[in-house]
């Protein structure tokens, strides 16, 4: 029954949801959602370009989204209206990304693969870089762990603690770029911001600390990777759907189940 | 000279000539100030004077347009921030809150909550917070970090007078066991914390300074502050030996900014007359 295929598969799922939960606690917190949408979006545009200079798809992703995510950040230090803008960026990349592709044959036939994702077609080599991707994003999470909460918390209480929110910031950048990049395979670039947001919102009923909020969620998120790709199977339904919606249900689950202790 | 090297190190924080701009708009122009090691300084000043843009540039929230900030090297500040708004999705007890950005031990957060008239809320989720208990548990946050200087923005805002008094009652103690300094912003034009060395009244410059007048025990100034405020609550008396009826950034806010209904001796419009 466990297929080789079907154990990569649950494996990158599992690998991803190790970076998603911290992170997407943090895009939750810091109210990111459209942020992630827009690096997400632009790494179409990053496979586009990759096929098209012959170069890594992973490279292609992680730099246009970190360009992306640099320059979502870097207006949003300046004031604009975010809403608007990030609307803007975030379908202008789709768009563009879209348009490019369609000037390359070996990419439109598999456009849906990067879209929605294609976690059954998981190979040896990116069940690595989805682990090594994964693991470098929550070292470096942990590592400025306090720093990125207490931003988060307030950012003139960082300042005065002679933190820079602006690195904190980079840093939630650069991880949010890296994990747009080893997910794209695996739900794909229309579901990467939802991997990161629905886990986490649903962890939020349950927790009552930061840390156990984070954990929770890559707990909820796991948990929704094996229910997605059991339901690929069982009804054949596609996978990187499939484990969005699973999550969703946990989270409406949750919604509509009576509170517990406060 | 050690007398003069010690003058400069007992200086923690200084300002020289600063000017802050809002975009197009002149927040704050030619400032001079600095406050010693233990000293507690108040500024007064009507809205949009540019109390918090002052405190935000001496912390270094804010860029100078020009003039320059000094701060103490490795200067440990313990700020208190007029409103701390808590994102509803993130969830965090006091004890967690106590430990950002530098990890307390358990008791230390206790004594410090105790010491801030809060003891005992370590697993209360901040959002739940009262405003009198939240405002504690920011400045016990601030205490943790042994703080050289307390910043704090408006603290008392929301707070009723026996509230103001009993937070008065609580920097002056702190003040007088830590050492350290206190600045303290307040938009309480004429009713100041009587502990404070100087008072600086602040209207997009430096309009005048000066220390506060306690309060004496005759009645009517009894009237006026209520029972129970036991001395912590002084009167400023503004000197201010400049007009500022042509100034366009002088706000109709600039006399009486407190709804007493009361005779002020000290008016703050008899002293513009003159």
């Amino acid at each position: 029954m466990l297929d080789d295929f079907l154990l990569r598969a649950a494996l990158a799922g599992l690998g991803l949801t190790l970076a998603t939960g911290p992170l997407g606690a943090f895009v939750v917190w810091r109210r990111m959602a459209y942020f992630g949408d827009a690096t997400a979006h632009a790494a179409i545009l990053g496979v586009a370009l990759a096929f098209g200079f012959g170069v890594s798809v992973y490279l292609g992703t992680i730099a246009v989204a970190l360009g992306m995510a640099i320059t979502v950040a870097g207006l949003h230090g300046r004031g604009h209206a975010m809403d608007a803008t990030l609307g803007v960026l975030a379908h202008a990349a789709l768009a563009f990304g879209l348009v490019a592709a369609s000037f390359l044959t070996e990419v439109r036939v598999d456009l849906s693969a990067w879209l929605f994702g294609d976690i059954l077609a998981v190979s040896r080599g990116d069940l690595l870089v989805v682990w090594a991707g994964a693991a470098l994003v929550l070292a470096l999470l942990l590592w400025r762990w306090q720093a990125l909460l207490t931003a988060t918390v307030n950012e003139e209480l960082a300042v005065a603690a002679g933190l820079d929110p602006r690195r904190e910031t980079l840093v939630l950048t650069l991880a949010l770029a890296l994990v747009v990049a080893v997910a794209i395979k695996i739900v794909g670039a229309l579901l990467i911001a939802a991997m990161l947001i629905i886990p986490a919102a649903a962890a939020r009923r349950l927790t009552h600390g930061p840390e156990t909020m984070a954990a929770a969620a890559s707990l909820i998120g796991a948990v929704a990777v094996l229910a997605g790709l059991y339901a690929s199977l069982r009804f054949d339904t596609p996978a990187g759907p499939s484990i969005v919606a699973a999550s969703a249900c946990i989270f409406a689950a949750l919604l509509l189940a009576p509170r517990g202790r406060s | 000279m050690p007398g003069l090297r010690q003058g400069r190190t007992m200086t923690l924080i200084s300002a020289t000539g600063l000017s802050v701009r809002h975009g197009g708009q002149l927040a704050l122009s030619g400032v001079e100030f600095a406050i010693s090691a233990g000293e507690i300084v108040t500024i007064v000043g009507p809205n949009g004077s540019g109390k918090s843009t002052l405190i935000r540039a001496l912390i270094g929230l804010e860029h100078a347009a020009s003039g320059q900030v000094m701060r103490r090297a490795g200067l440990q500040i313990g700020y208190v921030p007029q409103r701390l708004h808590i994102d509803a999705t993130l969830p965090l007890n006091v004890r967690r809150f106590l430990s950002l950005p530098r990890r307390v031990s358990d008791t230390a957060a206790a004594a410090a909550l105790a010491r801030t008239g809060v003891e005992g809320l370590e697993r209360r989720q901040m959002a739940a917070l009262s405003g009198g208990q939240f405002q504690r548990v920011l400045l016990a946050r601030a205490l943790l970090a042994r703080p050289a200087i307390l910043i704090l923005d408006e603290p008392t805002q929301g707070l009723d007078q026996p509230g103001i008094a009993a937070f008065y009652r609580l920097l002056a103690e702190i003040r007088a066991e830590t050492g350290c300094a206190v600045l303290l912003v307040s938009h309480d034009l004429h009713v100041v914390m009587s502990a404070s060395d100087r008072v600086i009244c602040l209207n997009g410059h430096i309009c005048c300074e000066g220390a506060p007048r306690v309060v004496s025990a005759a009645p009517e100034y009894r009237a006026l502050f209520g029972l129970g405020t036991g001395g912590t609550m002084a009167l400023y008396q503004h000197v201010h030996d400049h007009d500022h009826e042509s100034g366009p950034e002088h706000g109709p806010e600039h006399g009486h900014h407190r709804s007493h209904d009361h005779d002020h001796p000290h008016g703050h419009e008899a002293h513009h007359a003159g």
